[in-house]
C-alpha cells in the first residue's frame, strides 16, 4: 500500500491505495469526481521529491503527494 | 537558512539579524526582498499552508546555486494569518560583489513564486479562500490526470 496525501488547498483526508507504480494510484484517483480539477493542476512528489512521469516504480509505504498550483509570499 | 514563523514576521528583527550574522563575512553587498501583505479587494489578510520537506530541498539546491557563485540566500517565511501592512516573505541574498546579488535575487524570487510548495488564501469576512487565479502550477503538473 501507498499513501497519497493531499495538500494545501485540496482539503481531503489521506487515502491509502494499493499501487505498483503512479499509473495506478492515476488509475484509482481518476475515479474520484472531486478530484478531477486537482489532477489537471497539481504536480505530484514520491517520498518527497517531484516527479515528471508516471513510469514510477513505488513499494509498500511509499508517499505520493499532490501539489496543487503555489503562491508564496 | 531556511526560517518559518507562525503569523507575521518581525521584519526589522530579522533583518538586523541576518545583517549581523554576516557582518564579518565580507560581503560586499546584502539585498533582502520583503513581501507586505498589502489592503485590497477588501481582505483582512492572507493565510498560508506550507509544506516543509519540499520547500527545505527547493531552498537547500538554491542555496547550492548561490554557493557556487560566492553567495548566500536567507529566507523566512509565515505560516497561517497575516494581516494587511505586515510582512509574510522576506528573502536576501549576500554576495562579494553587487551584480550577483542583484541578478539572484530577482531569479531566486521568481522562481520562489512558481516553484515553492506554498498555497496562499484570503481572508475575507472571516473565512480563508484560496487564491486560485493568483496560483502557478508547478513544472510537471498535470502528470495524473494523462
Amino acid at each position: 500500500m501507498v499513501k497519497v496525501e493531499f495538500l494545501g488547498p485540496i482539503a481531503k483526508e489521506p487515502v491509502e491505495i494499493d499501487a505498483k507504480t503512479l499509473k495506478d494510484v492515476s488509475e484509482v484517483l481518476k475515479q474520484d469526481e472531486s478530484l478531477k480539477e486537482w489532477l489537471e493542476t497539481s504536480a505530484v512528489a514520491v517520498n518527497d521529491k517531484l516527479v515528471s512521469s508516471l513510469d514510477v516504480a513505488l513499494s509498500d509505504g511509499d508517499k505520493v503527494s499532490l501539489l496543487p498550483p503555489v503562491c508564496g509570499g | 537558512m531556511l526560517e518559518l514563523y507562525n503569523g507575521a514576521l518581525d521584519v526589522a528583527g530579522i533583518l538586523k539579524r541576518w545583517y549581523e550574522e554576516e557582518s564579518k563575512s565580507n560581503y560586499g553587498a546584502f539585498i533582502p526582498f520583503i513581501g507586505t501583505v498589502r489592503e485590497e479587494d477588501g481582505i483582512e489578510g492572507l493565510s498560508f499552508d506550507v509544506y516543509e520537506p519540499i520547500l527545505k530541498s527547493w531552498f537547500e539546491t538554491w542555496q547550492e546555486k548561490a554557493k557556487q557563485k560566492g553567495a548566500k540566500l536567507k529566507m523566512a517565511h509565515s505560516v497561517g494569518d497575516v494581516p494587511v501592512h505586515e510582512s509574510s516573505y522576506i528573502s536576501a541574498v549576500f554576495s562579494p560583489k553587487r551584480r550577483v546579488a542583484l541578478e539572484m535575487i530577482e531569479e531566486f524570487v521568481e522562481d520562489f513564486k512558481a516553484s515553492a510548495p506554498i498555497w496562499k488564501y484570503d481572508l475575507k469576512n472571516g473565512k480563508r479562500v484560496y487564491a486560485k487565479e493568483r496560483s502557478t502550477k508547478i513544472k510537471g503538473s498535470g502528470i495524473l490526470y494523462g
